[in-house]
């Protein structure tokens, strides 16, 4: 790739651990209220991971009150986000878990998988 | 200042503003360019400047090209080109850079040379709706159908639309903003897309219609 392209693009947030479909993650999002700046948290499973350098997103969905579901996409190097964690990985075989959206309750649990 | 530079097209990414705003932007590698040669309207009956960019190879230019530059100890410049202005306090020579001629947020009109179609269908060249895929259709899928009416006027009437040649035209991307600035890199960011292939030339002009 041309080096001038990267010479403007985002550089990688250190912040952000390399993630997984399946990770149940909490993502904390800058958010500005008038001049106020404050930290939101969305806690969910990744369910979609889009590679592409500087253009890379991630999908995190949870399931809101009343087991409605929400998703929601970040651009992984948005300077909105201050930081990821990973609370677990899910045990999965799919790259997109689009299959958890008909999925509420129970059934809407992943495995935890253990690191050797 | 002068309000217009040459450039060259690197291509298209995303990048962030301050508030965490993602913009598409495309990149243009924009001057250095010298001024060449300056048109006043007592002695040429109009007012401009002509600008240089592109440093080459001096073989790789004719003895006229390099007698007009020599001739003011510039060095080889590839490309030249004129820009309407109307301050005369130019001098034959001076350099003019990114961070002289734009800053962040300024609209900016952008020409260059659309990448070139070949000789193109109805269908791509003039969004024509092209005919049903069922019903009976056969090998006319994407014709552009009738072009006239029958007996009178008995002819196509001139300039209705067809197929043909399409692309390498001059176009204009008009009032693109633009969102940064690189001095160090001599790189320009506008919102949007530009016309043209990566690595074409560029010209880079203040807006007209802001």
């Amino acid at each position: 790739m041309n080096e001038l392209l990267k010479a403007v693009e985002a550089k990688p947030n250190e912040n952000i651990p390399p993630l997984r479909t399946g990770d149940s993650v909490s993502v904390h999002v800058k958010i500005k209220e008038g001049d106020r700046e404050r930290i939101q948290e969305f806690k969910g499973t990744v369910i979609r991971l889009r590679k592409g350098k500087n253009e890379s997103s991630f999908t995190v969905r949870r399931l809101a009150s009343n087991g409605i579901g929400v998703e929601r996409t970040f651009l992984l190097r948005s300077p909105r986000l201050e930081k990821v964690v990973v609370e677990r990985h899910g045990e999965v075989r799919r790259a997109q878990l689009y299959f958890m959206r008909g999925r509420t309750g129970r059934s809407a649990r992943l495995k935890q998988k253990f690191e050797e | 200042m002068i309000k217009g530079l040459i450039g060259k097209k690197i291509g298209m990414t995303q990048i962030f503003d301050d508030q965490g705003v993602a913009y598409p932007v495309t990149l243009i590698e924009a001057g250095p360019c010298y001024i060449t040669q300056i048109r006043r309207v007592d002695r040429d009956g109009y007012g401009a400047v002509q600008l240089g960019f592109g440093e080459v190879n001096p073989k790789r230019l004719t003895g006229g090209q390099l007698g007009h530059l020599k001739a003011n100890q510039l060095p080889a410049l590839r490309f030249l080109r004129e820009f309407a202005v109307k301050e005369n306090d130019l001098k034959i020579g001076d350099k003019v850079t990114v961070a002289e001629a734009f800053a962040q947020g300024d609209r900016v009109d952008v020409i260059g040379i659309s990448k070139g179609k070949g000789f193109a269908g109805a269908v791509k060249r003039y969004h024509f709706h092209g005919m049903n895929a069922t019903h009976g259709t056969s090998d006319r899928n994407r014709a552009p159908g009738s072009r006239s009416s029958g007996t009178t006027p008995g002819r196509v009437y001139k300039g209705s639309r067809g197929p043909g040649h399409m692309g390498m035209d001059r176009i204009t991307a008009q009032n693109l903003k633009v969102v940064l600035v690189d001095a160090e890199h001599n790189l320009l960011a506008v919102n949007g897309s530009v016309p043209g292939s990566r690595g074409s030339l560029i010209m880079i002009k203040e807006a007209r219609k802001q």
